[in-house]
């Protein structure tokens, strides 16, 4: 044989050529973003919460919008339900959609046991851990049953779980033990429970409507919670629950016991989640069971944060709720959604349009239909072309010249949205050229359902800008912003 | 001296037997290989003794004592690994943290010490990133280097069935279940574990019942070789004594009647 054990050129056992020349094969982007993309992969994660956390904590001082300090608080109270919530999905894989009942029950928590309802008004030392502790409990009791559930079985049930705290709550006004004892008041109702007490620390109070104090307490939780989880993630039960995501009976037999496993994770989501229930209903000074809802989507918005981030990223939890819930509010005012739209529409056509020639037809040919059929509009319909644009500024003067603005536009509105559906839907089932045609009124159609309909319902449009967002980020980026890309089936 | 042993069990599926009657023993140090057509029940087996399936009748005995009733992960802490016939690695784990995470049952660190970085916590998180790097490098360069730190889905089919044989390792075992090591592999490949299966034994101390379908593998590794057919062990010796046994030939190759048909 040519090749024996004293041949120089054999390949040798247990030596490996791919790994060996693996650095010279390695190739970096070049240029300036190269070498920031290296240098940014050699900063260790820690530098960035670090740095996330100053960034937030200065907010409160350079505005005094309180506004802006509200709309603070509430992205960090999301951000601490993600992270609780990345424990269970993100890290251990358990699709717990019952999740925001474990929120809920500590806030409804909290207001029993500060508030006139029952007259007990504990100092907030001992009222967060015993509330933090019931909420690990009820994450056990919730997952003690349904431990062996997978998937969307495990979903099922867990949903159901929230919709009974739901039920429970709403109509927990007349409860009564099996009917032996005297029906009593428990949990407000509707009506939930109000005047609920501010946090306070041996006397110290934080004053009512105080939200910069509630966010220096929620930012507090949170970088605490982020750095421990941030350890647990590099720990032994961190890989233990990733383990068990992968692949659970892969995991039960390398000796990681799978059903404990799931039950602490619950747990520390439940955990977690308790504890910014108790911040939530200090600083709202009321809670109510219609919040905790499914139909509220709140539930929706928190997952939506941790998908968009990417489940199982730290830093994904604060990317996502800070994108969905920033967006959220910026899509409340008209003028900001009206570019938020335009800009959606503008990037799809430039991340999707290829070559570039069509990009720029397409965009000709709109505006030359757009001003054609305002030609023809003001001809034969004065009245089309009397209304006004959404928003001021040069945009708005160049589209009051450009799309067809009806000073009635109800109807045609409605009618002109359902036609852009259908429109858009026989898009998808075109190719080439044709498709490329019709694009043009679609656009149009677009802007005119906008401009005309949309723009007067921001509640709606919110909702549907918002989505419309994380398809397109969810398209661009399927694992999330900073997500690792997975694969299930190789 | 028995490391493992079966004393006649059974294990059906609704009505089909899988494993009848099956007696088995496993010496400390030894090398077992188990043949036998597809369907014979050997995965069947495997599942048995690692606790996937609890038998119907009969009992399994690790060192003297029963594993009837223990959870998989109570059986793997007290010294059976496994590998699977289809890969079952963390595939989004990085190479490294699949060899870590199969550490768990030997190591006690919780959550709280992992938080507060305990002194204790440290020293132990060291001593699993040692055992990792120490398991790998028995592979020679294969898993070493940059492959640390890639996500187990890169690797080769070969690597991935290296990967898995370090994790079970990792694990605090002395018998090792190997299953089906060398499938999908090339020859060089496949003898390159046929000699890795010795040196797990002559290096590593475990003692390995391991099934196989290449002969070739068998021959080579194998102190005693059995024969499973429909669940029965139809031939029990030295490799040249099954191999020439005619019921085994029958089961692989059928009878002479229904062969020249």
């Amino acid at each position: 044989m040519a090749t024996g054990p004293t041949d120089p050129n054999a390949p040798r056992v247990g030596v490996d050529e791919w790994v060996a020349s693996h650095e010279q094969r390695r190739t970096y982007r070049g240029g300036v973003l190269g070498v920031v993309e290296r240098e940014l992969t050699r900063v260790p994660h820690p530098a960035f919460y670090l740095a996330f956390g100053i960034a937030a904590a200065i907010v409160p001082a350079v505005t005094s919008d309180g506004y802006i300090i509200k709309v603070g608080l509430d992205t960090l109270l999301y951000m601490l339900l993600a992270l609780g919530l990345n424990i269970t999905v993100g890290y251990a894989g358990l699709l717990d959609l019952g999740y925001v009942a474990f929120y809920g029950f500590a806030a409804y928590g909290y207001a029993m046991l500060a508030s006139p309802k029952f007259g007990v008004h504990w100092d907030t030392l001992a009222v967060i851990p015993v509330v933090v502790a019931a909420t690990v409990l009820l994450g056990f009791l919730v997952a003690l049953p349904s431990r062996r559930l997978v998937g969307d079985y495990l979903a099922i049930v867990t949903l159901f779980f929230g919709e009974l705290f739901f039920t429970v709550y709403q109509n927990g006004e007349h409860v009564s033990l099996l009917g032996f004892t005297a029906a009593k008041d428990v949990t407000g109702g509707p009506n939930g429970i109000p005047n609920i007490d501010q946090f306070n620390v041996f006397g110290a109070r934080i004053g009512e409507l105080n939200y910069k104090a509630y966010f220096y307490v929620a930012l507090v939780f949170f970088m605490v919670l982020l750095f421990a989880m941030y350890l647990v993630d590099r720990s032994r039960t961190g890989r233990a629950w990733k383990s068990l995501r992968e692949d659970p009976l892969a995991a039960e037999l390398m000796g990681m016991p799978v059903n404990r496993l799931k039950l602490i994770a619950f747990a520390c989501g439940a955990g977690i989640a308790g504890l910014a229930g108790t911040v939530f209903a200090a600083a709202n000074t009321a809670v109510f069971a219609s919040e905790y809802d499914f139909t509220s989507g709140l539930l929706i918005i928190v997952y939506a944060m941790l998908i968009l981030g990417g489940a199982g990223s730290l830093g994904g939890v604060i990317i996502g709720a800070l994108v969905v819930n920033v967006s959220l509010e910026v899509l409340r005012d008209p003028g900001h959604a009206t570019w938020v739209f335009y800009t959606l529409i503008a990037a799809t056509l430039v991340a999707r349009m290829r070559p570039w020639r069509w990009l720029a037809a397409v965009i000709a040919g709109t505006a030359g239909f757009g001003f054609a059929v305002h030609a023809i509009v003001s001809a034969v319909w004065p009245r089309g072309v009397h209304g006004q644009a959404a928003i001021g500024g040069v945009l708005g003067s160049g589209l009051r010249h450009w799309v067809v603005l009806p000073s009635n536009p109800m109807t045609i509105g409605n009618v002109a949205f359902v036609c852009l559906v259908l429109a858009v839907l026989v898009l998808t089932l075109l190719k080439g050229w044709v498709q490329k045609l019709a694009m043009i009124p679609t656009l149009y159609l677009a802007v005119f359902v906008w401009e005309n309909r949309l723009v007067i319902e921001p509640s709606i449009t919110r909702l549907i800008l918002v989505g419309v967002i994380l398809i397109v980020l969810m398209n661009a980026r399927p694992q999330g912003l900073l997500g690792t890309s997975r694969v299930e089936i190789v | 001296m028995k490391l493992l042993e079966l004393r006649s069990i059974s294990k059906s599926f609704g009505g089909l037997k899988v494993i009848s009657e099956l007696n088995l023993h496993v010496d400390e140090g030894e090398i077992v290989s188990v043949i036998g057509p597809n369907g014979a029940g050997k995965t069947t087996l495997f599942n048995l003794v690692t606790g996937v399936y609890g038998p119907d009748e009969g009992d399994i005995l690790l060192g003297g004592e029963s594993l009837l009733g223990l959870d998989p992960h109570e059986i793997t802490a007290r010294g059976v690994a496994r590998t699977f016939q289809t890969l079952r690695l963390f595939l989004n784990m990085t190479v490294k943290e699949n060899v870590m995470a199969a550490a768990f049952s030997h190591t006690r660190a919780g959550i709280l010490r992992s938080v507060l970085r305990t002194p204790g916590m440290r020293r132990e998180e060291r001593d699993i990133a040692h055992l990792a790097e120490q398991k790998l490098s028995f592979f020679g360069q294969r898993l070493m280097g940059y492959r640390w730190d890639q996500p187990a889905f890169s690797l080769s089919y070969a690597n991935r069935r290296r990967l898995e044989i370090a994790r079970a390792t990792a694990t605090s075992a002395r018998l090792l279940l190997l299953d089906e090591p060398a499938a999908g592999m090339n020859p060089v490949e496949t003898h390159e574990i046929a000699e890795l299966i010795g040196r797990l034994r002559e290096e590593g101390g475990y003692t390995i019942l391991v099934i196989e379908h290449d002969m070739h593998v068998v021959e080579g590794i194998s102190d005693r070789v059995v024969a499973l057919d429909h669940g029965v062990k139809i031939a029990e010796g030295t490799f040249d004594q099954v191999a020439t046994d005619p019921r085994v030939v029958e089961a692989y190759l059928g009878t002479k009647a229904a062969a020249t048909k």
